[in-house]
């Protein structure tokens, strides 16, 4: 059977179908706010947001909830709007609250499943959680009505705010003297990122969301020297590596969250060829 | 007509960094701020527009000026080297304050963005990138966005530091112009000299505090002068 042939037999069965589309709308928010997040050097705060998300699994996970999104969404945010102002107001250095956070979100997250084992294979479960192996293939209808719902609200919230984001990013204390709200958009970017590391932690799994976040926004900047071009270019190349990242595990039966972050890291490198021979050329 | 009235004002964080100030900023007036390192020009700065709160006393604005009629030159920041942004967005950035909540910038303001880049002689970098222009070319893309939120009051936080001097009399040059247009400049500079030459206002700060017109200025100079050789 040749891989095309392989490929509609696998999508006979609405599950692949649903990953691939609950895949792609994730890649494409997460990748909106990379820019943002990259020049801001809120990079590490998505990185330990995902870990508060994970702890917050772990805890529905132990409370037997079937519907784990109901505590991990709200946790989370929670968590981004702390992180954002304990940075603000910096009595604790904000890296450092980051790092405390996150790793305490994930040492007790994983404690109490190993306390209060809902399963028999505990290790599995933690390894779901941490790398989405297998969690973007057992959606559960709701779950993908909630995540298309998510997606949709997020590319909304980017696209009526682009300009003000782009304001806040380049330069917020002009924005601030001239009467822009920052804190506000502040955390509504904190809000946003909360939302889109819950989501993303099903295709990625928590460990792996900040290259899903940070990567095409690197590859776009490599090329592109405007904020409108590096956003549709990210936008777009996330979306590709999500694509062929899913389809490529499907047919391979790799794990689907390595897989996406293995072509992220794919591109990142031919954009930086690009990105370095353009540069010389230029120069000479 | 007075668009910024400080009365007792005192600036600082915690501790108190200026004695109390009394000034009046009139429409069309040229202020200079001067005054060693640490003697709180770029903290009276960033009063005068609202960052921090005043230690004492109080600020108000009038002639209808607000926060989002005016324009602001700021330092370059850290982000902005890396930053991936043509001089067009950069400079069309500037009419946000316009904008309220309306998501989207309108034709009149896109247009404002283009005149203010022509205006500032930047038309052929209107597409380049931002963070691959010299030190002089950024500063004036700033300056056409600030332009772009005002035309009655502009705020500089040094505009000149770190320019070569052709560059630096350019920056003098146009600060000047749009006073001469009718915009009322409040600059904070290091360049004490330099400053003098074209302002009408001086706000001294540091161990004697002054403020006044740029003739009583240079009379108390002067006479300070006098009054050290006499002893």
């Amino acid at each position: 059977m040749n891989p095309f042939e392989q490929l509609s037999v696998y999508f006979q069965f609405p599950f692949v179908r649903y990953a691939l589309i609950v895949g792609v709308l994730i890649a494409l928010c997460s990748s909106l706010l990379g820019v943002t997040l990259v020049l801001k050097r809120f990079s590490f705060i998505g990185d330990g947001l995902s870990h508060v998300a994970f702890g917050a699994m772990a805890v529905a996970a132990v409370a037997g909830l079937t519907n784990q999104m109901i505590v991990v969404l709200p946790v989370t945010v929670l968590a981004a709007v702390l992180l954002l102002q304990s940075g603000s107001k910096a009595k604790l250095k904000g890296d450092a609250a980051v790092a405390m956070i996150s790793v305490s979100a994930l040492a007790i997250g994983y404690l109490l499943m190993n306390l209060f084992p809902t399963s028999s294979n505990v290790a599995a479960d933690v390894c779901t959680t941490l790398f989405g192996s297998t969690s973007i293939l057992t959606l559960s209808s709701w779950e993908v009505w909630l995540s298309v719902g998510l997606s949709v609200l997020v590319v909304a919230i980017f696209v009526l705010f682009y300009n003000k984001i782009f304001a806040v990013t380049f330069d917020e204390t002009y924005a601030k003297a001239t009467g822009t709200k920052t804190d506000l958009y502040n955390l509504l970017i904190a809000v946003v990122i909360a939302v889109v590391i819950v989501l993303a932690m099903n295709l990625v799994g928590s460990l792996l969301i900040s290259a899903l976040i940070i990567f095409p926004a690197l590859s776009a900047m490599r090329i592109f020297k405007n904020f409108l071009a590096v956003t549709v270019f990210s936008a777009a190349v996330s979306v590709l590596a999500a694509g062929v990242g899913i389809l490529l595990s499907i047919l391979f039966s790799t794990p689907v969250g390595p897989s996406v972050v293995g072509i992220d890291l794919v591109v990142f490198g031919i954009c930086w060829a690009i990105g370095a021979i353009t540069g010389r050329r230029k120069k000479a | 007509m007075a668009q910024i009235i400080a009365t007792d004002l005192v600036v600082g964080y915690q501790t108190p960094l200026t004695p109390p100030l009394d000034f009046c900023i009139d429409k069309g007036e040229y202020w200079v701020i001067i005054g060693q390192n640490g003697s709180g020009k770029t903290t009276t700065l960033k009063t005068l527009l609202g960052l921090i709160k005043p230690y004492g006393g109080s600020l108000t604005m009038g002639g209808g000026l607000d926060k989002t009629k005016l324009g602001y030159l700021p330092q370059q920041t850290e982000v902005q080297r890396d930053f991936p942004a043509s001089v067009y967005e950069v400079v069309l950035s500037g009419c946000l304050s316009k904008m309220g909540l309306r998501p989207f910038y309108n034709k009149t303001e896109r247009q404002l963005a283009r005149d203010n880049i022509s205006k500032l002689g930047l038309s052929d970098l209107a597409k380049r990138p931002y963070r691959e222009l010299s030190g002089g070319q950024q500063q004036r893309v700033l300056l056409a966005r600030a332009l772009c939120a005002t035309d009655s009051l502009l705020v500089l936080d040094e505009p000149v530091a770190g320019l070569d001097p052709a560059t630096t009399d350019e920056m003098y040059r146009l600060v000047k112009g749009l006073n001469q247009e009718g915009v009322t400049i409040v600059m904070i500079s290091h360049d004490v000299d330099q400053a003098l030459a074209d302002c009408t206002h001086v706000l001294k700060l540091g161990k004697e505090t002054f403020v006044g017109t740029v003739e009583q200025y240079e009379e108390s100079r002067t006479k300070e002068e006098a009054d050290h050789e006499s002893v």
